[in-house]
């Protein structure tokens, strides 16, 4: 039990510096709420979710944004609304703020700017994944412990 | 995953509307078309209505000269007609003579006349011819007869130039004249050519023959002479030229002096000064001779009126031309009125004038108002805008502050900043909380919900929230030994059913406002809220009680045996005496056992009063209008003694109107206020009660039949309630632990409740006093606070279509949890397929922006076959059954734009609401 007590601790303790960074707001916190025994995955799931939207929408941009002239603006800006939708719904603070900036630019025109936008946004997204991952991580070994997930409020 | 559902705002795409509207009708006045040519226009005007003026002048000229030329005529007739007359008569007395010589010269024989007769007679009745300056007789010789006259008169017969007339067939010599005349006697009178013609004429045709006119020999007058034939024998009835030329014997002459004739006349008339009279021999018409006037004299020429004379002499004519000897004078009249009516028409052309720049100049002032009132109302709409949004957005991060300030561990110091920065965090939430109703209710976007509660447990919990604060300041009070805490105290009707439907949050928002705002104002007294059925209003005026009540009641009723009420402190309401108070517990008192048929009143709505009446500041005169006024405070040193923004009071009568009801408060300043408001609520039905039941802490009904006295020591407080059962609980405002101990030990209670009394705290105590034990239930399994949602959506089939994997995942995710079984779809053409009727959906959330088909054009298609469906099935029916059409899937939209453009856009596409998916 012990095992699982420091696990449950460090989790809590894990997901409060997520929280505390600003790479999670409550919304993460309300999709953990969301889990229970019906759907045990729910979070992991859509998580993965979230991140194969993030990388096809990541491409996409890079793609429109390679061009030296002539770049597709709407279509950077669409694909950055998609991802602002995403991350607004899993509760991805930090990457919602890029794209709020990112779309700003986008409405500039502002080729520049989109790009090191694009390039904070993958950044900021491949921290995620891997915080997610860790956390996720900390969850099974919980679980495999046979501890129950805690809540965190 | 925060969802909130927009609120229609109608409010404000009426205002689009209007101003759309407005924005059609522009520049199409007829005016505003034509205003360039409004200078052109008056000038037109001027001229024309000059022409207008020009053209009467004429009209009443010319009208003026017609009588002119009337009087003219007229004058010129009767001046013609009296001429005439004045000239048959002398003719008539050169015939007179005539008939006088043949008579005495030739049928008697000897002659009974000679010169001297003759003379005398004529000289004698001259007075009868005074327009003749002479008459004279010629005898008619023939050449065979010369001599023998000659001899027979002693004097050769003379030409007119006085010498012995040539050899003719015929004389005429005169043989007797007038005196006045005498000069010619002798005269050969066919010695010239047209004297001769004249003879001639004469004695054809037996009548008086005239001469052209010629200057008298005497009087150089102008005249004309008549001559008139005498017969020798008497002529048969119709006698031929030749007879008479036979039968002539002589011929009379007179010499009429036409011009003294016409000066005679016109001497005789009135208006002899203003005419001019011509009278001319018009026997030749080519050259017309003058028998009387001046041909060059000066006169008007422009009027001339002709008449026609008749001097009885068929070969002569002769006629009477008269004028006005001045010209027509300036008819001022006409002037004056022609220059009036040209004035007026300048004035009425100026005012039109005037009145059409006006137009123009409002209709522009108008124009630019409007724009101006669009900038304002879109500057109305952005400041709304904001106010809704950027609260949100301090509000969130605020949050998070708030959550983690207290997480770890501090020291004293630390954590008593921590909790100094918590404290003023909450405040500011506050504010911004009252800043966000505010901006919602601003825009229309404040939907109340109904749900069920326990109107009893709200203001026991506002009151356990307020009994904490007042009791901090009444220890802070307390410091000058004059402990002087306000008390609180809460009574509701029996009347008030337990369980209303209505927006439980706004409804305790209210009270929350009202009492905060009492307590804040009051150190000392009282704070009293009195909840009833507005109907029960009407206090019972000969009821009389005594000092105690049986408690019919289910909660620990405030009452006094003192007459004052509670605190002894004036309240400034006086319908909320005491002693109405009383009657109206009374009142219903008595009411109470009357049958009330629920299931009647059950769907009904009613409206429920309540008041707050504090013994506080009070408000002052001058700013009781301005209560209700957002952030408008007394005056600005009561934000700074007693904080506050003042939007509160604008909150709250906005809620309450919103609820259906009304504020009004009744203030009298260093007595108190009261503020009283009315609202509707709907009666619970059982269903939704046995619902929610579990969920809601209730007190405890076991303790109705109970009867319980409240004692007090000091007149106006509740002391203690002693029961029939030998239980004591003490009341005590503030009391140590040790004084608890103490009590206890002493076995004086068995337990005791803090004041203000609660209910629930009462009842908790009782429970514990009683050993009624107390379920406690829990509420773990409740997510967000929503049972109700959870029963709403429980087994609702519902479609979500969303393009954003994650996004989808999360929504369905949130809406099983409720319990409703959920259908995602990618694209817009997936939900169409899914959603072809007959369809089991009992709502679809769809994204607005998906890439394909929009949400936008996949509601469309959607509504087109439903109304299609519906035609036909109403179709297949009676029309006058008025049914309404049967399929309609509710299509909520979800955006992550919250701008008011999105949520018109949504209910123009016929989607029924809009869900902002933060």
């Amino acid at each position: 039990m012990d095992v699982v007590n420091q696990l449950q601790r460090q989790f809590i303790d894990y997901s409060a510096s997520l929280h505390r960074e600003g790479f999670l707001d409550d919304q993460f916190t309300q999709l953990q709420k969301l889990q229970d025994d019906n759907s045990p995955d729910f979070v992991v799931e859509v998580a993965s979710l979230f991140f194969e939207d993030c990388e096809k929408l990541i491409n996409n941009m890079a793609r429109a944004l390679e061009q030296q002239q002539g770049v597709d603006f709407k279509q950077v800006d669409a694909s950055v609304h998609q991802l602002k939708g995403s991350s607004s719904s899993i509760g991805a603070m930090r990457v919602k703020d890029v794209c709020i900036a990112f779309r700003s630019f986008c409405e500039a025109q502002n080729r520049e700017g989109c790009l090191r936008c694009l390039q904070q946004v993958t950044h900021e997204y491949s921290l995620l994944k891997n915080k997610l991952q860790t956390l996720f991580r900390l969850q099974q070994q919980i679980l495999a412990a046979g501890g129950s997930i805690p809540v965190v409020e | 995953m925060v969802l909130k559902l927009q609120q229609s705002h109608h409010h404000q795409s009426v205002a689009v509307k209007g101003n759309e509207q407005m924005g059609t009708k522009r520049g199409y006045t007829f005016i505003q078309s034509n205003r360039d040519w409004l200078p052109k226009l008056i000038l037109l005007w001027v001229m024309v209505m000059g022409f207008i003026s020009i053209w009467i002048y004429k009209k009443m000229d010319a009208d003026n000269n017609v009588r002119r030329e009337e009087v003219l005529s007229s004058m010129c007739d009767q001046r013609a007609r009296m001429l005439q007359d004045q000239f048959s008569v002398s003719v008539n007395h050169v015939h007179a003579l005539a008939l006088l010589v043949a008579t005495f010269h030739y049928y008697k024989n000897p002659s009974a006349i000679d010169q001297e007769t003759f003379a005398e007679y004529t000289a004698r009745a001259a007075f009868e011819r005074p327009l003749l300056s002479g008459v004279a007789y010629a005898e008619r010789v023939v050449h065979s007869g010369r001599e023998k006259f000659e001899k027979q008169h002693g004097w050769t017969i003379k030409a007119m130039q006085r010498e012995p007339s040539r050899l003719r067939d015929e004389y005429a010599p005169l043989i007797f004249s007038q005196e006045t005349i005498s000069y010619i006697e002798s005269l050969d009178m066919m010695s010239g050519e047209e004297d001769r013609e004249n003879i001639v004429r004469a004695r054809a045709t037996g009548k008086a023959v005239l001469t052209s006119p010629f200057r008298l020999l005497g009087s150089h007058h102008l005249g004309v002479v008549l001559t008139f034939p005498v017969y020798k024998s008497k002529l048969p009835p119709k006698p031929t030229m030749e007879e008479r030329i036979v039968a002539t014997a002589g011929y009379d002459i007179g010499a009429i002096d036409v011009e003294s004739l016409v000066e005679n006349l016109l001497g005789q008339l009135a208006g002899n000064q203003a005419i001019l009279v011509n009278v001319y021999d018009i026997t030749n018409s080519s050259d017309p001779l003058v028998m009387y006037g001046h041909q060059n004299q000066d006169g008007d020429w422009a009027v001339v009126h002709e008449s026609k004379l008749d001097f009885g002499d068929p070969f002569r004519k002769h006629q009477m031309i008269c004028r006005y000897h001045q010209k027509a004078p300036t008819s001022w009249t006409a002037l004056t009125n022609v220059f009036l009516f040209f004035v007026i028409c300048l004035l009425v052309g100026y005012i039109l004038y005037g009145a059409v720049i006006h137009i123009v100049k409002v209709e522009d002032d108008f124009r630019e108002m409007q724009e101006l009132k669009v900038r304002a109302e879109a500057a109305d709409v952005a400041k709304s805008q904001f106010l809704a949004t950027v609260p949100h957005e301090i509000r969130t991060p605020m949050n998070g502050m708030l959550a983690l300030l207290l997480d770890t561990d501090l020291s004293s110091t630390q954590r008593g900043y921590a909790q100094t920065a918590q404290v003023c965090g909450k405040a500011l939430i506050t504010l911004i909380n009252e800043v966000i109703d505010r901006a919602k209710i601003e825009a229309g976007k404040l939907e109340l919900e109904t749900v069920p509660f326990n109107i009893r447990s709200i203001f026991d919990n506002v009151l356990s929230l307020f009994s904490e604060k007042s009791r901090n300041k009444g220890v802070e009070v307390s410091r000058d030994k004059t402990n002087r805490k306000p008390s609180l105290a809460v009574f509701v009707s029996d009347k008030v059913p337990e369980m209303v439907m209505g927006d439980l949050g706004r409804f305790r928002q209210i009270i929350t406002n009202l009492v905060g705002n009492s307590v804040k104002f009051t150190e000392r007294g009282h704070i009293f809220v009195k909840v009833h059925l507005a109907e029960s209003t009407q206090p019972v005026a000969d009821t009389k009680v005594e000092t105690c009540l049986n408690g019919g009641s289910d909660e620990g009723l405030l009452i006094s045996s003192a007459c004052q009420f509670k605190t002894g402190y004036e309240a400034a309401d006086e319908r909320n005496s005491w002693d109405s108070f009383r009657h109206l517990v009374v009142d219903e008192e008595l009411r109470y056992d009357a049958p009330v048929n629920t299931i009647d009143e059950a769907s009904r709505g009613f409206t429920l009063m309540v008041s707050v009446e504090d013994t506080g500041i009070g408000i002052p005169l001058i700013v009781q209008d301005r209560v209700f006024t957002p952030f408008m405070q007394a005056d600005s040193s009561t934000s700074r003694n007693y904080g506050g923004t003042g939007i509160g009071l604008s909150i709250t009568k906005c809620l309450v109107e919103l609820m259906g009801g009304h504020i009004s408060f009744i203030s009298r300043p260093q007595v108190g206020s009261t503020f009283s408001f009315t609202t509707v609520f709907k009666r619970c039905n059982k269903a939704s009660y046995n619902d929610t039941k579990k969920s809601i802490v209730e007190l405890p009904s076991g303790f109705k039949g109970l009867k319980a006295i409240v004692v007090d020591g000091k007149p106006g407080k509740q002391n203690g309630h002693v029961f029939k059962l030998p239980k004591v609980i003490l009341l005590a405002k503030n009391i140590t632990n040790v004084e608890l101990e103490k009590a206890k030990a002493a076995g004086f209670a068995d337990t005791v409740i803090m004041k203000p009394m609660r209910a629930s705290m009462a009842a908790a105590c009782l429970q514990q006093v009683l050993g009624i034990g107390k379920k406690r239930q829990a509420g773990k399994d409740m997510l967000n606070g929503s049972p109700v949602l959870q029963g709403l959506l429980c087994g609702k089939k519902i479609l979500v279509v969303d393009d954003n994997m994650a996004h989808q995942r999360v929504f369905a995710g949130a809406l099983k949890k409720f319990g409703a079984p959920v259908e995602c779809r990618e694209s817009g053409k997936a939900a169409l397929k899914l959603l072809q009727l007959p369809c089991c959906f009992y709502a679809c959330f769809m994204d607005i922006q998906m890439p394909e088909m929009d949400g936008f054009e996949a509601t469309h298609p959607i509504r087109m076959m439903e109304s299609k469906a519906n035609e036909q099935m109403n179709g297949g029916m009676d029309e006058d059954s008025g049914r309404k059409g049967e399929w309609h899937v509710p299509i909520l939209a979800m955006t992550a734009d919250v701008i008011h453009a999105t949520y018109d856009e949504c209910l123009k596409c016929r989607m029924d609401g809009c869900v902002e998916a933060l």
